[in-house]
């Protein structure tokens, strides 16, 4: 190397196309130390499907960051400590009583920090904004099967997400030590004493002694914004990844497969959709915040254990919780060998949360073993076309309404004027009957909907014109699908159940793994003994050409086949 | 349905059915019609629609920038003067003005998006998510490498010791956080309350003693543990209070069935535990007719003529009864501690 290009070298080496704007200038700065521009190539006009429905988990995702934003203005000014204090505001109720330094420090946020009472406001509609997109996000998902493989995993970290949520919002209510958080805490108290075995020793181990001492609201800030912010903001970094790594699911239709994905690229139209959203939500959150009162600590005053207010209510993602705990009779407890267990707080506090989450982790796998299905997902179901997942679905939806309105039996009854006895026990039967009328009904309404996609695309659609032949008969002109409606009509899988092979083989011997097998086979028959197979090209030729006397044919093995046109419901009347 | 005419109606030859079924009639499925055209928007043929949304955009940014304004001038000329009507005015007009800056943005963003950019649909490839197969061979055979390299295979007493050691040492954060982190463990306090032989009953909150003479049959009252103003303004009071606390009922004698230790009442008067035995909210919903006793969080329900038995809801026991009786001044007295731990139900409590 000659000593005329060393120290050209040594400068570094100019590029071919030398920037020579001040943005390409800060750009090759950059680019030179963080080779960005592979990032840029790769994600500027990435492309993304585009539904409303891909809006909800956004809205988590904004709501959170507003209560990122609330929630270090809020920090700035709370004092998570129980030491005592005798409070000196202006508000008359409140001048001069003995409370905890977190409660004074809540009412000097609301009365003396100007703003204070704006941000506390947004920072507790954003929560149940939160929870409630989280919950309408994975109500989304689950009923269009985005939770298939590949993204089982991304569904176990949603569901994380979830509990985490509940877990931050919980520890976040509590922090003011109002009467009503405190009394919340009680509740809780007695939860985990109703643990068998540990439940005292549980009791000690969050409360650092006895209810309430002196630890709970310095753990519980901690907790609020320290451990559960960290753990939800890392399982957010790996959602996202997730989400980018399978490239997002797109609804059914034309051109839409699962090996490409369609849609609008990232830069600009999603990044001004997606920035915009931001915005609109954080607005929504400020003019909630602005105009809607709630908590009003001051009015329910500093914890003590003495009073509770009727009617008082949880944050609405508590409420099924609480519902659960109203509805379970007391005769529930039982005492063995000495030892009491409280099946009355532990079968609603414990049990009744512990099938439902169980339900939502193993779905994504159950599903996969009944289906037997090990292919890659990426085009999204139309519910119908799964109707027990749907049915499902609802199912536990409902259950956890009717809990919800259980947990505010006692407002349905002041406000309906109704015993609230009756109340609580028509809840008591409806918490059994409920989930599976729902199941009953919706798969129902989901098998009528798939008749009709199949009448639909072997006759078209009614067209009010009335034709009449020479022979004097009158018709109505059905008009024919157009190619794209078709497609989103017939383009899926009913997926039958699982085969069983006899339990002997050919020469008689029993086989092994039969009874797993049979197990399998008759989950799998709940899910797909009923389905509609969608039209075959073959079936509207036939329908063509013979005329209009074709079946509506439902397969269903065990209960022998259907006459022509009816339905399964029609039978069973 | 039953109206469709024979392949050769006017319907038929009309829409042209029959021609494009039989090209079809074998497959199984049907092709797949590819992406919709696109369709264009008003704003992409007509550029006075596309002009005025681009002055829609811009009023909406402006709104945004005026909303910022006004949220400043709310901050600086509404002081809230610390009462609640205050700081409710000042709270609505800096929330309408924030949401008014920030709606701004938000729509202009979005309208901008949906009626001026692109809405054409473009189309990535999806690739596999497994790795190939050839990358996962050299995964393996890196792995390989490296554990041969570290010769964990070989050396077995040296990974014993790894394991040991990397199992252990969390003890060492572990056991000094959960030694400290339930204060003393004594778990037995549940079983001790302030009351005991002889301590009088105060009214909740003022702390006023509780005289015989002041109930009048059907009045009830909320009551504390006699104490002096600096135990009561002790860190330790709340913890002692939220076990202590006690509702006291006047009836008419006759009208108690029940008590849960004879004579644990003085003259009609019972004191019953304030603290559900079912999660532990404070029972206080007195109906003086059914002397019914409610607890409002989970409406279990206490019959206090008939010794708190349950009546209804997800309790299962009996508020506890407090023995009491009258000093020589008149005062009400406890004659001794609860019988029982208060409060909802653990494992070990009748042990």
């Amino acid at each position: 190397m000659s000593t005329g290009t060393t120290s050209q070298n040594l400068r570094g080496a100019r590029r071919p196309s030398a920037p020579t704007t001040a943005a390409g200038k800060a750009a090759d700065y950059l680019d030179q130390r963080t080779s960005i521009g592979v990032a840029v190539k790769a994600f500027a006009r990435k492309v993304f499907p585009d539904h409303w429905s891909f809006m909800l988990g956004e809205i988590a995702l904004f709501s959170f960051v507003v209560l990122l934003i609330t929630g270090v203005f809020l920090a700035l000014f709370f004092q998570p400590s129980m030491a005592l204090t005798t409070w000196h505001g202006d508000l008359p109720q409140m001048h001069g009583q003995l409370m905890s330094a977190a409660f004074a420090s809540t009412l000097d946020i609301s009365f003396e920090v100007r703003g204070g009472l704006l941000m506390r406001q947004i920072h507790h509609w954003s929560a149940l904004i939160f929870m409630a997109s989280i919950v309408v996000h994975m109500l989304r998902v689950f009923f269009t099967g985005a939770f298939r493989k590949p993204r089982e995993l991304n569904w176990l970290v949603g569901m994380l997400l979830m509990i985490l949520g509940l877990a931050a919002g919980f520890s976040g209510y509590s922090l003011p030590d109002d009467v009503l958080s405190g009394n919340g805490l009680r509740i809780t108290d007695g939860v985990v004493k109703s643990i068998p075995i540990i439940g005292s020793y549980m009791s000690y181990f969050v409360f650092g002694g006895e209810f309430p001492g002196e630890f709970i609201i310095a753990r519980l800030f901690t907790v609020h914004i320290l451990l559960v912010p960290a753990l939800i903001l890392a399982l957010i970094g790996l959602h996202l990844f997730l989400m980018v790594l399978h490239k997002h699911t797109q609804y059914p239709g034309g051109g839409r497969t699962h090996t490409n994905v369609v849609g609008y690229p990232l830069f600009p139209a999603y990044v001004a959709k997606m920035g915009g959203n931001f915005f609109f939500v954080f607005g929504v959150l400020a003019l909630m915040g602005g105009t809607m009162a709630i908590n009003n600590v001051w009015n329910y005053g500093p914890y003590d254990p003495s009073p509770v207010s009727a009617g008082a209510q949880p944050d609405w993602y508590m409420l099924f919780l609480e519902g659960a705990l109203r509805l379970m009779p007391g005769g529930a407890e039982v005492v063995i060998g000495g030892y009491t267990l409280s099946l009355n707080v532990l079968i609603p506090a414990v049990v009744v949360p512990g099938l439902l989450f169980t339900f939502l982790l193993v779905y994504p796998f159950l599903e996969a073993k009944v289906t037997g299905d090990r292919r890659e997902h990426h085009v999204l179901d139309r519910p119908r076309n799964v109707p027990v997942r749907t049915a499902l679905g609802v199912a536990f939806l409902t259950a956890f309404v009717i809990l919800a309105l259980a947990g505010s039996n006692d407002l349905i009854a002041t406000h309906f004027h109704l015993s609230i006895n009756d109340i609580t026990w028509a809840f008591r039967v409806l918490i059994f009957i409920g989930p599976w009328f729902a199941f009953w009904v919706t798969k129902r309404i989901c098998l009528g909907l798939q008749r009709k996609d199949r009448e639909l695309v072997l006759h078209g659609h009614e067209s009010g014109r009335i034709v009449r032949y020479a022979s004097g008969e009158y018709v109505e002109v059905h008009t024919p699908l157009d190619e794209q409606e078709r497609w989103l009509r017939v383009n899926y899988q009913a997926h039958a159940p699982l085969p069983l092979a006899p339990a002997a083989d050919a020469r008689g011997v029993r086989r092994k793994g039969y009874a797993a097998e049979k197990f399998w086979h008759r989950i799998s028959k709940f899910f797909f003994e009923d389905r509609v197979e969608p039209v075959t090209p073959a079936m509207l030729a036939a329908s063509h050409a013979h005329g209009d006397h074709e079946t509506i044919e439902v397969s269903h093995h065990e209960k022998g086949a259907l006459p022509a046109n009816a339905t399964r419901h029609d039978v069973e009347r | 349905m039953s109206e469709n005419p024979p392949p050769n109606s006017p319907r038929s030859r009309e829409l042209g059915r029959t021609r494009e079924t039989a090209a079809l009639v074998h497959a199984d499925r049907f092709p797949d019609p590819g992406v919709p055209e696109h369709k264009p928007r008003l704003t992409d043929t007509d550029a006075r629609a596309a002009k005025r949304a681009e002055r829609t955009v811009t009023t909406l940014f402006v709104l945004s920038a005026l909303g910022t304004i006004g949220s400043l001038v709310a901050y600086f000329a509404l002081r809230p003067d610390g009462t609640v009507p205050g700081v409710r005015l000042s709270t609505l007009a800096l929330g309408v003005t924030l949401a008014l800056s920030l709606l701004g943005i938000g729509f202009a963003a979005v309208h901008w998006a949906k009626s001026l950019m692109s809405t054409k649909d473009y189309i990535d490839d999806r690739h596999p998510i497994a790795t190939s197969q050839e990358d996962r061979d050299v995964a393996v055979l890196a792995l390989k490498q490296g554990v041969e390299d570290s010769g964990i295979g070989r050396r077995g007493l040296l990974k014993g010791a790894m394991v040991g050691a990397l199992l252990l040492f969390p003890a060492t954060i572990a056991v000094p956080l959960i030694s400290s982190v339930g204060g003393d463990w004594n778990v037995s306090a549940f079983r001790h309350t302030l009351w005991e032989r002889g301590r009088r009953l105060a009214y909740d909150p003022d702390g006023r003693l509780v005289k015989a003479a002041d109930l009048t049959i059907g009045s009830v009252a909320h009551v504390q543990p006699e104490a002096s103003e600096e135990e009561r303004t002790s860190h330790e009071w709340i913890t002692e209070k939220a076990k202590a606390v006690v509702l006291l009922v006047r009836l008419n004698p006759e009208e108690i069935r029940s008590e849960q230790r004879p004579g644990s009442s003085y003259d009609g008067i019972v004191a019953y535990s304030k603290i559900c035995t079912h999660v532990g909210c404070p029972v206080a919903l007195y109906e003086q007719q059914t002397h019914h006793l409610l607890c409002p969080c989970h409406q279990s329900t206490f019959d206090i003529a008939d010794g708190a038995r349950v009546v209804f809801g997800p309790a299962k026991r009996p508020l506890p009864q407090l023995p009491i009786t009258v000093d020589d001044e008149g005062y009400l007295v406890a004659e001794d501690d609860f019988s029982e731990p208060i409060g909802p139900s653990y494992w070990e409590r009748l042990k």
